[in-house]
């Protein structure tokens, strides 16, 4: 009898299940390179949607800026990890974001017109930025900030294009939904176009 | 770079600062498009392009957009009688579908400006970019299979199979051959025959043979043959003493 004493097995430990799914969870979202939804967590740890939610809640509170090098986020409409901040600049100097490095005002503009009113078409960026679109459109199709979503209607229709869920995660944004609403510029827009009826009509008369 | 229009410094009489301001202050009315020289900021906008090595096309555009819209403006206030006589399009109209475009346009710049601020704050948000990972593929699992099944199907491969029938494509006439013979044979006994009389009561295919069989003796030398006219009875002789020796000599 000179085996070591063991207080404690290893099986005994008091272990909340949830924990085990959050291991389970943790290393899902380490292999996987673009956000997961819960959905599909759940469909891979074969497990339900409550619980996944509870666990990624447990995550959260472990992965959070200040307490981790590596930060739980929600994302394009899933759950992904990402560098602290804090490591940001470490970062800059090992890794390029090829992404949005060098978007012009052109590119942004385009873009800004694909989130907002899209799926649209090459045609109406042009009609609206007063440019032809071609090569920022496809500049941004490149990227993956905007892909093509189907056709308008009618024979030979216009390919169109919506923004992307990489566009999502570059811009922190959870959904397109979380873009500020325009109904601000909007009244300004109105009021722009009240002057000008005034102008016309006082000079038409 | 398309902000290269919009940073424009312009220095007028009537202004002083970046274009984009002059615009929104001629929107505004804070400003009399009268009194803007659009010449000037054409000329200050050429002399900012030949600062620059490249050629931007986006803001060449952009400029002329903006600066025609600036003319159109202008024109319409300094002659407002005659614009309403030459325009086809009601001066209401056109002044309702230019801003409707220039409103339309701002949003989409202040909607473009929000994206670049944003994009200035996420700056140090760094994360994985890649493909997704493959999705495994399902694997094909078979049941429990019975060995004298797969014994069976490897019986059937073993056994030779059926013939090929060539019955359809069995000679149905006589070899030409035969015909050549016969009418050696004939033109021994005989000068001169009828060929149509030789081969009278023989089927249709076998008269093509005795036809070919014909061409065929022809050919080598060793019948003569005269027609008087189409259709009229072929008369097949021997030729002449000499070309039969030259013939029986070649064949030896």
């Amino acid at each position: 009898m000179d085996r070591p004493l063991r207080l404690i097995s290893r099986d005994s430990i008091a272990e909340s299940p949830i924990d085990s799914l959050a291991r389970t969870i943790e290393g899902l979202l380490v292999v996987a390179s673009q956000p997961l939804t819960v959905e599909q967590l759940a469909d891979a740890t074969e497990d339900d949607v409550e619980r996944i939610e509870t666990a990624l809640g447990l995550l959260a509170e472990r992965y959070r800026e200040g307490r981790s090098g590596i930060v739980l986020e929600r994302a394009a409409g899933g759950y992904a990890f990402r560098a602290a901040r804090e490591a940001a600049e470490a970062c800059s100097r090992l890794f390029e974001r090829p992404v949005e490095r060098g978007l012009s005002q052109a590119a942004l503009e385009t873009l800004a017109i694909v989130a907002y009113t899209g799926p649209v078409s090459r045609p109406e960026i042009a009609r609206i930025r007063g440019v032809a679109a071609d090569s920022t459109v496809a500049s941004l199709v490149e990227r993956g900030l905007i892909a093509e979503a189907g056709r308008e209607a009618g024979p030979g229709g216009a390919v169109r294009y919506r923004a992307t869920p990489l566009f999502e995660r570059v811009f922190g944004l959870d959904s397109l939904a979380e873009l500020p609403r325009l109904d601000d510029l909007g009244a300004d827009a109105e009021e722009l176009r009240e002057r000008l009826l005034e102008v016309a009509g006082a000079r038409a008369s | 770079m398309a902000s290269a229009v919009r940073d424009l410094e312009l220095d007028l009489d009537a202004f002083e600062g970046p274009f984009d301001l002059l615009l929104t202050l001629v929107l505004k009315e804070q400003l009399e498009p009268a009194e803007i020289d659009i010449a000037a900021i054409v000329v200050a906008f050429v002399e900012h392009l030949t600062a620059t090595d490249k050629i931007d096309l986006d803001a060449c555009g952009e400029f002329l957009v903006l600066v025609a819209a600036l003319l159109e403006i202008k024109a319409r206030q300094l002659f407002p009688d005659e614009g309403a006589e030459l325009s086809e399009l009601e001066p209401e109209e056109a002044a309702e579908e230019l801003a409707r475009r220039l409103a339309e346009y701002r949003r989409m710049k202040e909607a473009a400006g929000w994206l670049r601020e944003r994009l200035a704050e996420e700056r140090d948000r760094y994360f994985r970019l890649g493909p997704a990972p493959l999705a495994p593929r399902a694997e094909r699992r078979l049941a429990a299979q019975d060995p004298t099944l797969l014994a069976a199907a490897l019986a059937g491969l073993a056994e030779p199979p059926p013939k090929v029938s060539l019955s359809h494509m069995a000679l149905r006439f006589p070899p030409v051959a035969q015909f050549l013979e016969r009418f050696r044979a004939v033109l021994r006994r005989r000068t001169v025959f009828d060929f149509d009389g030789e081969v009278a009561g023989l089927s249709r295919v076998e008269q093509a043979v005795a036809f070919l069989a014909l061409l065929e003796l022809r050919k080598s030398g060793e019948v003569a043959l005269a027609q008087a006219a189409p259709f009229a009875p072929i008369r097949v002789t021997r030729p002449e003493k000499e070309r039969i020796q030259q013939w029986t000599v070649r064949s030896a």
